[in-house]
């Protein structure tokens, strides 16, 4: 078994302090998170975190479990990377005299999808998004006009398989919680394991 | 004086009063049937303390000496009593001397419900006097916890922390409450119970299926091994254990918060599990082919090596946690819920069968160790007093009915192998953290959550004079305790693992201790020392009829071994003797 890159999607509630109950929960196993993104979600008041680490499946599905257990948390999920669309935004600030002078630049900057966000008369930001090799790529490219400035965001994620979290929310809502809120997908499998 | 919720009775017109965020976490407790809060006043605090001043009819308050000893009090009386154990403390350092306590809690599983006060909130990251962040430093080592800056919060927040603390896997719950809170005065609507948070899933449904798969497991096993730990206290589910236990007659084994779950002298109790526990239950447990565990989590002084823990085993792991099943050993059917209703449903699918060979084997294990080491023990042929016999004579003494206080090291092990014990709640320890200084607060507390019954705090000379500050508590509070020191004038365990992992190299574990029989009558409390055998008995019977709380110091062997030990390391069935 290998370590592989997962991405954790955990919905949540909007709640002060959870996010470093989350983040311990990762620096307790001395566990690296590689990128951490929250934002909204597409259910109304549901925090979304995405959290990329890279580890082996067991430690990322007992992980899940433990993130699944803190009180504010409504679900986890772990994915590798077949499983989800991903994507991460990068700004780069170069001299607007270099790429002015240089044609070059200009047609790199097309192939590579960026767009510029502001011109300035002493620089001028693109910004593009992708994959973190697409967006390291353009970083390579950009460095020998003088890439001023760089910053890239965490990934965010869509899983391919989700079907959002609106009817998640309704039964987590309801008093008596239904078979889907506390499905348990990993006694599930264990027909398999079960002979004697 | 009235409470609030009577006078809301009687006026049934009048709605809403306005009353101060202080009285609201009174009325809180009221609503939620507290009677007794452990606690330390201070400067961010006082706001309440002052409110308390009128409830002191209704909430009787124990003032300790330390805030560790106010916590360590609140985990006992949750255990004894089965309720949830209040704590008050001040904000900063009053805050941080919790955290030990949380900790202890939170691994242990015990219900508690922390308040601590806090500066006011405009001073909040000011470095104001007292301040301290406890939100994030007890974020690890509770199950929930949230800082109040707006009094109309209160009840709410206190009905979600008193439910977040009981229900699922109980833990400890800290809620921080900003002076100016305390003070604000707001129209309050009465108190409503929390029963349901949409991100909180305490009960599980208990999925049939798998407990039709254990079931079968079960009746096709030919040397299946029961194990359970404290779920089943917690889930208040001891009858429907022994049912199961004695519908299957599979013998069934204790880890050390399990203790007494299941009577001592129950046929089926064949012992206890882990680094000193009984030879037999480790020793099989890599030889039964069915492993059932019930409300225990695998610990790893419970299961030495994992590569080579049960491994023959298929494995069955009943518990409420699911984030427990799989953790450390996986299960072969795992059982997610309460096992107050897991095991009913699993013992109307069982068989009604015995092992008549496979529990002998047991016996055999046993009569070996008796043998071995728990004679010797129990009735030394030398003229040195040792651990086991002073508990022996306890236990005839007090026919297995007192509630056991144990602290952390060779005496804890020593009273959970040989205490004898006729009903649950009786064992209270510090079992996951092994918090030395333990016994003597979570004694007193026992004692306010059972005040029927016996409580001996059976303590080190190391862990004593770690919180020996609390028998100012004792002294003001008139509790009736029974502390019960063994002095080997060691630190005993760490000194044993020097013994024998470590060439004998003693490395600061010869500690001195006071005069123990003066510190105490210092505190008005009675006591004597004594090291010989003859006055052992004697000396018992005095302290256990005192009317009051009493100290006896009991000098034993300075180099005395707890065996069976499975070595750190070593796989379970590698259990030595010797």
């Amino acid at each position: 078994m290998q370590k592989e890159e997962f991405t954790i999607t955990v919905y949540t509630e909007n709640h002060i302090g959870l996010l470093v109950r989350i983040a311990t929960m990762f620096s307790r196993r001395k566990i690296n998170i590689e990128s951490l993104n929250t934002s909204p979600s597409e259910a109304e008041g549901i925090h979304r975190f995405t959290i990329v680490i890279n580890e082996f499946e067991e430690v990322v599905r007992k992980l899940a479990r433990q993130i699944e257990k803190q009180v504010e948390v409504l679900k986890a999920y772990y994915n590798t990377n077949d499983e989800i669309i991903w994507q991460e935004l990068a700004l780069y600030k170069v001299s607007t005299d270099e790429i002015a002078e240089k044609v070059k630049v200009e047609r790199l900057l097309r192939e590579h999808g960026a767009r510029a966000v502001v011109i300035r008369k002493d620089y001028t930001i693109f910004e593009t998004s992708g994959h973190r090799e697409e967006t390291d790529k353009l970083v390579e490219v950009l460095a020998p006009y003088g890439l001023i400035e760089f910053v890239r965001s965490a990934r965010v994620a869509i899983i391919k398989a989700s079907h959002g979290f609106h009817e998640k929310l309704r039964e987590f809502e309801e008093a008596q919680p239904g078979e889907e809120q506390i499905e348990n997908e990993f006694l599930d499998k264990q027909s398999e394991v079960f002979t004697m | 004086m009235e409470t609030l919720a009577a006078v809301q009775e009687t006026t049934a017109t009048k709605k809403t009063q306005t009353i101060s965020g202080s009285q609201a976490v009174l009325e809180a407790f009221i609503a939620e049937g507290v009677d007794t809060i452990f606690g330390y006043p201070g400067g961010a605090i006082m706001p309440i303390y002052d409110a308390l001043y009128d409830y002191h009819d209704k909430l009787k308050h124990i003032l300790v000496r330390h805030e560790q000893g106010g916590i360590h009090a609140g985990q006992g009386y949750a255990r004894t009593s089965g309720k949830c154990g209040v704590v008050f403390a001040t904000s900063g350092p009053g805050a941080t001397n919790l955290v030990t306590g949380l900790a202890d809690a939170m691994i242990d599983s015990t219900p508690l419900v922390c308040i601590t006060g806090q500066v006011y909130a405009h001073l909040l990251g000011t470095d104001a006097f007292q301040e301290i962040d406890v939100i994030n430093i007890t974020t690890p080592v509770t199950k929930w916890n949230y800082q109040i800056t707006d009094a109309t919060e209160i009840p709410a927040v206190l009905a979600k922390a008193f439910y977040i603390a009981k229900s699922g896997r109980p833990g400890p719950v800290l809620i921080d409450i900003t002076k100016n809170a305390q003070l604000q005065q707001f129209d309050y609507e009465g108190y409503q119970p929390c029963t349901h948070i949409r991100s909180y899933r305490p009960k599980p449904i208990i999925r049939k299926e798998y407990i039709a798969a254990a079931a079968e497991l079960i009746n096709k096993a030919e040397k299946p091994f029961v194990i359970f730990g404290q779920g089943v206290i917690l889930g208040k589910a001891e009858k429907e254990f022994k049912a199961f236990v004695e519908k299957t007659g599979i013998p069934a084994a204790w880890t050390i918060l399990g203790l007494s779950a299941l009577p001592s002298d129950h046929p089926l109790n064949v012992g206890m599990l882990g680094m000193h526990g009984n030879y037999g239950p480790n020793v099989l447990t890599n030889d039964c082919d069915v492993l059932i565990a019930v409300g225990m989590r695998f610990d790893d002084r419970v299961t030495g090596r994992l590569d080579k823990y049960a491994k023959q085993a298929k494995i069955i792991h009943l518990d409420i946690d699911p984030s427990e099943i799989d953790k450390n050993v996986k299960a072969t059917v795992g059982v997610w819920g309460d096992c107050k209703e897991t095991l009913p449903m699993l013992t109307k699918l069982v068989e009604s069968k015995v092992y008549p060979q496979w529990v002998n084997r047991f016996r055999e294990y046993q009569l070996e160790e008796e043998k071995e080491v728990i004679h010797e023990e129990l009735n030394p042929s030398t003229d040195i007093l040792t651990m086991g016999e002073v508990i022996r004579n306890l236990n005839e003494l007090t026919g297995g009915n007192a509630v056991i206080v144990t602290d952390v090291g060779q005496h804890q092990m020593v009273a959970c192998r040989y205490a004898k014990f006729n009903q649950s709640k009786s064992n209270v320890t510090s079992g996951g953290l092994g918090t030395m200084g333990f016994a003597l607060p979570a004694a007193i507390g026992a004692k306010f959550g059972a005040p029927e019954r016996t409580v001996v705090a059976i303590i080190g000379d190391g862990g004593v004079q770690m919180t020996i500050q609390e028998l100012g508590t004792v002294m003001q509070s008139e509790v009736n305790i029974k502390i019960l020191i063994l002095n080997n004038e060691f630190l005993g365990m760490v000194r044993q693992w020097q013994q024998l992992f470590h060439d004998k190299r003693y490395s600061f574990v010869d500690i001195a201790s006071p005069d123990y029989v003066a510190v105490a009558k210092a505190y008005k409390i009675e006591g004597q020392k004594i090291s010989l055998r003859e006055h052992l008995r004697d000396a018992l019977t005095t302290m256990l009829n005192h009317n009051g709380s009493y100290l006896l110091e009991v000098m034993v062997g300075k180099e005395n071994n707890v065996f069976p030990m499975v070595p750190q390391g070593c796989s379970v069935s590698e259990i030595r003797l010797k």
